[in-house]
């Protein structure tokens, strides 16, 4: 384990609670010890858009590091292991977002609506290249599909529509994930340096030019799509039930009693 | 791997003798490479190195130094100046919503520019004392307000290997407070925007093109080995003339 465990953080930034909403497949933190899961391909099959070197140190060393720190951590507090465990989920999801011989254009639904969002193709690839090179530091480009949703248990959607339900162009800093605004991510472009400067040095335009010219693998973005909208849809459903039952219940209760002081002119009702 | 001779070096520093001229308002610091347009704005061009590339080796590579002096550095003050153009037309236009909206480029690639300015004084050859500990009234203070250099090191270290994502460790001087403090900032901010009253005595670069090269994911070993060429003479300079 290549540095560990001088490598590990000594002290992880408190977090702030944040929502978890079940589109997370990964389970809770304390019920068992991480894996280190290889990219679904072997190490060289990016050539020569990824170096195998590069891919190597990616994977083999940040990602382990990862892995290991947290399964340390596993031992301490909850809180303390969870933005390796997002840093852990991202890379995953990046690693899968990729395969050899990928590139091209996406089709079916997933272009469908890319057109519907983006108005075509060119501009939703030219908004991620522009949220890629834009996040300053470190951090990852999205594309995710934004189911809309209010958090609050009895509070829903009063006009839900299917338009609501879009694709999205996010970025974000560090380990976050837009998972923490209630987004599926369909694709995650990782853009901290050490993603792309063995092979790229610092051009991180070139990079990403290359990550969406060569490398993404659309089909695997299609399948997350299919199942983001499916989530949205059994939502959409529990919430449009929950509606139901509140009106059902609503009209059989009784008129409440109330009791109006006639001769006191503060009273607000007539 | 050393790309310029000393013969060049002084050659650039004669042309920088001559070329320079201090932008007015005050405010520049000596040294830097500006310009003054026409209507008065300053932009700014990339500061020589005061060594050749491959002289901190084998603490940093010549490698590295090239691409973080020639491409890092270099894009943000291209970037910055765009900004600052920018800035002022739509200052001149009275248009509030993009002058607002120009202030995360500025405060980026700005604070690139003046955190790595200051970053390349803070290294030396160990030919030229580079690594050397400091002496007087620096010395003293850090004994005093770490209890030794080894301890402050120690802090420094830490504090960068914790650092998540990008970003700088500093020792700074609090000039009203007369103190010493270790600070770390994310991204490019400068350190003036974690206390007005702060100065930056040494800084360490934690962003990953700072080092990868050649230490990959192995900040650890980076941080251990760049005291080996850290200008305790340049940062005791700062803080007399701060506590003077």
């Amino acid at each position: 384990m290549l540095g560990f465990p001088s490598l590990c953080p000594t002290s992880l930034p408190s977090r702030q609670s944040r929502r978890r909403n079940n589109v997370r497949r990964r389970a809770p933190v304390a019920a068992a010890l991480l894996e280190l899961k290889p990219p679904p391909y072997p190490l060289d099959a990016l050539e020569p858009h990824l170096s195998r070197e590069a891919v190597e140190h990616h994977w083999g060393r940040h990602q382990r590091s990862h892995v290991d720190c947290l399964n340390a951590a596993i031992a301490g507090t909850q809180l303390e292991g969870m933005e390796l465990e997002d840093m852990i989920w991202n890379h995953d999801f990046f690693w899968q977002s990729m395969k050899p011989g990928g590139g091209g254009e996406p089709s079916g639904r997933l272009m469908e609506l890319i057109e519907r969002d983006f108005g075509s193709y060119e501009r939703m690839i030219k908004e991620l290249k522009h949220a890629a090179l834009t996040q300053f530091g470190s951090g990852w480009a999205w594309l995710a599909y934004k189911a809309n949703r209010l958090e609050v248990g009895n509070a829903v959607n009063p006009c839900p529509s299917e338009k609501d339900n879009k694709l999205v162009v996010a970025k974000t800093p560090n380990a976050v994930n837009p998972l923490l605004w209630d987004y599926s991510p369909l694709l995650a472009i990782d853009v901290w340096e050490h993603a792309y400067y063995l092979d790229y040095e610092n051009r991180r335009a070139d990079y990403v030019s290359t990550f969406l010219d060569k490398l993404v693998s659309w089909e695997v973005v299609s399948s997350r799509l299919e199942n983001a909208i499916n989530r949205a849809t059994e939502r959409a459903k529990v919430d449009e039930k929950r509606r139901q039952d509140d009106d059902v219940e609503a009209t059989s209760r009784k008129p409440v009693e109330m009791y109006l002081d006639s001769d006191n002119d503060d009273s607000e009702t007539e | 791997m050393a790309l310029r001779t000393l013969a060049s070096k002084r050659a650039l520093t004669l042309a920088q003798g001559l070329g320079f001229r201090h932008g007015g308002g005050g405010a520049a610091p000596s040294g830097e490479h500006l310009r003054r347009h026409a209507r008065g704005l300053v932009t700014f061009s990339l500061p020589d190195l005061p060594y050749d590339y491959g002289a901190l080796e084998p603490a940093i590579s010549g490698e590295i130094m090239k691409l973080h002096h020639q491409k890092h550095h270099q894009t943000y003050i291209t970037n910055y100046n765009k900004a600052l153009e920018q800035l002022e037309d739509a200052m001149a236009k009275g248009d509030a919503s993009a002058v607002v909206g120009l202030q995360s480029a500025i405060k980026f690639n700005g604070g690139g520019h003046v955190n790595h300015s200051i970053f390349w004084k803070n290294l030396k050859p160990v030919s030229e004392g580079g690594g050397e500990p400091p002496h007087g009234t620096l010395g003293w203070a850090i004994d005093t307000d770490f209890g030794s250099l080894e301890v402050l090191i120690q802090k420094m270290n830490a504090e960068g290997a914790a650092l998540q994502g990008s970003g700088w460790v500093w020792l700074a001087l609090d000039k009203e407070m007369k103190k010493l403090k270790v600070e770390t900032t994310a991204n490019q901010d400068p350190l003036v925007t974690k206390g007005a009253t702060l100065v930056p005595l040494l800084g360490i670069d934690v962003w990953e093109h700072a080092y990868y090269l050649q230490y990959k994911n192995v900040k650890p070993d980076y941080l251990k080995n760049i005291w080996k060429v850290a200008n305790w003479k340049y940062a005791s300079e700062v803080y007399e003339s701060e506590i003077a």
